[in-house]
């Protein structure tokens, strides 16, 4: 542990302090990278130099044609574009339809509102664990096994959206809507014109963490996608290790194909996901 | 943007609007109109894909449901089976809770020293969050698959720095019961402790300048403000990420299913795993969900307990 800044410390002092803090902090993320870049370096390498000893960060040669035997072997492509497909409609329903729930419930005045509102809280407690039997079973029923909407659907509906948007268009004041309403702007407007945009922010963290989640989702796409052609990202993943068993350069080959995306929306979207995570964990103030 | 209307607020005054009022007067139909118009979409789907599959999965709990034949009403027999019969029930929650301990004390452990460290005026602070997050954003499956080379007895990375800095040998860390784990802790508190970090970080940095300030005059060195502080005005977030980090610890299923396929033996079978092989590999739809509501209850009796014991350190400014 380094010791920084009171006032008696001499600078000199400090500067040693705080280099020591940096070399410490910098050597801790390098050992968090490290399976990444062991990851990418087993992906370069011939089979036969995987385990070799002591380890090499690079092989005897750079062997970038792993990661096309990985693309050929399994349609990666195909997963992109499902994790995309799923995740962005997925996003786009949850988005939606949880503004316009949020907006009933915290801007309209209606008998028995309360009491729905505490059944959508009450079921904040469940996990989805307690849903995937009887889903599978709807699934099965409805003829949707290896489907888009059997990835989306079931998981588009869940309270917390709702309850998120709630919270923040409490914060907006009523005289909003009353002087847009003066101005001859039915509900529908003044929701879409006036009340979204001032909640732009959360729309957006709601948006960022729900993507991530259809796009990481393992569980469920197990359970109800056996076709190779309908798998998402991780799940195909999975198809993989199962196939290739011990072909190491290749199974990294395509884990690091399948955590690229992952990598851009870190770098793209930090701030929503830094602003969300520390949004929620404020909120238990 | 806003306007300054003198607008008579219906709900915070007691006087009628009258005529000659600004605001206009709300009519009850249009106001139907618009709840249905806003309420449904969600409404219907919440039904249809949350509320019934809840009561589905009551029933069901209370069926017997093999694959072949039909389903036949048989009460709390799933549950008594589960809790007296099943030879395998109390290990696997015991597994889980072992997870559970261990990767919460970790979990919070390491995210909170780091979050600590990070707040100090640190440069590049950006790059490290790059570094700390990377592994939260990534697929757990992709995470898992890693840590299988990383964990390979004898030749892999983990075994061979083992041997290089300490002369030991490593453990068959996936392959023994004894140590499987343990590398299921350890690699998910890596996947996972950024998520925290982000949390404890945002709670520091919130905390007022002032009071380390009159901290430090009354001679409080860099310690006794960490003790004194800040760990007493986040121990509200901290008590948060505690309750959040314990709910989705007990729900872990990717990690063991791609490091040990639950193994050796059913070591490393939690809970959630548990539920996937006697619902979707062994087709016992009611069983599965008397053990997914054991799970529930068990959220939810851990959870409470943690709202009993926060008034003991947990400080509300």
């Amino acid at each position: 542990m380094s010791t920084i800044t009171t006032r008696q410390i001499p600078p000199l002092l400090r500067t040693i302090g705080s280099w020591t803090s940096h070399i410490l902090l910098i050597l801790t993320a390098l050992i968090t990278l490290v399976p990444f870049v062991w990851m990418i370096s087993t992906a370069l390498k011939p089979s036969s130099e995987v385990f070799s000893t002591p380890p090499k960060l690079i092989g005897s040669s750079i062997q970038w044609g792993n990661f096309a035997d990985a693309w050929n072997y399994l349609p990666f492509g195909r997963f992109m574009l499902n994790g995309v497909l799923v995740s962005a409609l997925g996003t786009l329903l949850v988005v939606i339809t949880s503004a316009m729930a949020a907006y009933a419930f915290s801007r309209l005045r209606w008998r028995g509102r309360n009491g729905v509102f505490l059944i959508y809280l009450g079921t904040l407690m469940i996990p989805q664990e307690v849903l995937i039997v009887p889903m599978f079973i709807l699934m099965r029923n409805l003829g949707w096994v290896n489907s888009y909407q059997a990835l989306i659907i079931p998981w588009a509906f869940t309270a917390f959206g709702t309850f998120l948007l709630r919270q923040f268009f409490l914060t907006l004041p009523d005289e909003l809507e009353d002087a847009a309403r003066i101005d001859g702007a039915n509900r529908f407007t003044s929701f879409t014109q006036i009340l979204l945009p001032l909640v732009r922010p959360a729309l957006g963290t709601l948006a960022v963490f729900t993507f991530i989640g259809y796009w990481n989702s393992f569980l469920w796409p197990l359970l109800i996608v056996s076709d190779v052609n309908m798998a998402t990202v991780p799940l195909g993943l999975n198809m993989f290790l199962g196939q290739t068993g011990n072909q190491w350069n290749l199974l990294m080959a395509a884990s690091t194909i399948s955590i690229l995306p992952s990598v851009l929306m870190v770098l793209g979207l930090q701030r929503y996901l830094v602003k969300g995570i520390a949004l929620s964990g404020l909120g238990g103030r | 943007m806003a306007s300054t209307l003198s607008t008579d607020n219906n709900r915070r005054s007691s006087i009628k609007p009258t005529a000659s009022s600004p605001t206009p007067r709300r009519r009850k139909s249009g106001d139907r109109a618009a709840v249905l118009g806003f309420l449904a979409p969600n409404l219907a789907g919440f039904l249809l894909f949350t509320l019934v599959p809840i009561g589905a999965s009551l029933a069901l709990s209370l069926y017997e449901w093999p694959l072949i034949g039909e389903a036949t009403f048989s009460g709390f027999e799933n549950f008594v089976r589960l809790f007296t019969k099943d030879p395998v029930f109390w290990e696997v929650v015991g597994n889980t809770f072992y997870f559970v301990v261990g990767y919460v004390v970790l979990n919070l452990i390491v995210s909170l020293s780091l979050a600590v460290w990070l707040t100090s005026r640190i440069r590049f602070a950006g790059l490290f969050r790059f570094a700390f997050f990377l592994p939260v954003v990534a697929p757990m499956v992709a995470n898992a698959v890693v840590w299988r080379l990383l964990f390979t007895p004898d030749d892999g990375l983990i075994a061979w720095a083992t041997r290089t800095f300490t002369g030991l040998e490593a453990p068959n860390w996936l392959g023994s019961s004894e140590w499987a784990m343990p590398a299921v802790i350890i690699m998910s508190v890596w996947a996972g402790f950024g998520y925290n970090m982000i949390i404890f970080v945002a709670a520091i940095e919130s905390v007022p300048d002032s009071l380390y300030e009159a901290a430090a005059i009354d001679g409080a060195g860099w310690w006794r403000r960490l003790l004194g502080v800040t760990l007493p005005l986040i121990s509200p977030s901290m008590f948060f990420a505690t309750v959040m980090t314990v709910i989705s610890s007990l729900q872990v299923f990717a990690q063991p299913y791609i490091l040990t396929g639950g193994g050796p033996g059913s070591s490393t079978t939690t809970l959630v795993f548990y539920l996937y092989k006697q619902g979707f590999q062994g087709y016992e739809m009611g069983y599965a969900s008397s053990i997914a509501w054991s799970l529930f209850v068990l959220i939810m009796g851990i959870t409470f307990l943690q709202f009993r014991a926060q008034k003991r350190w947990v400080h509300y400014a």
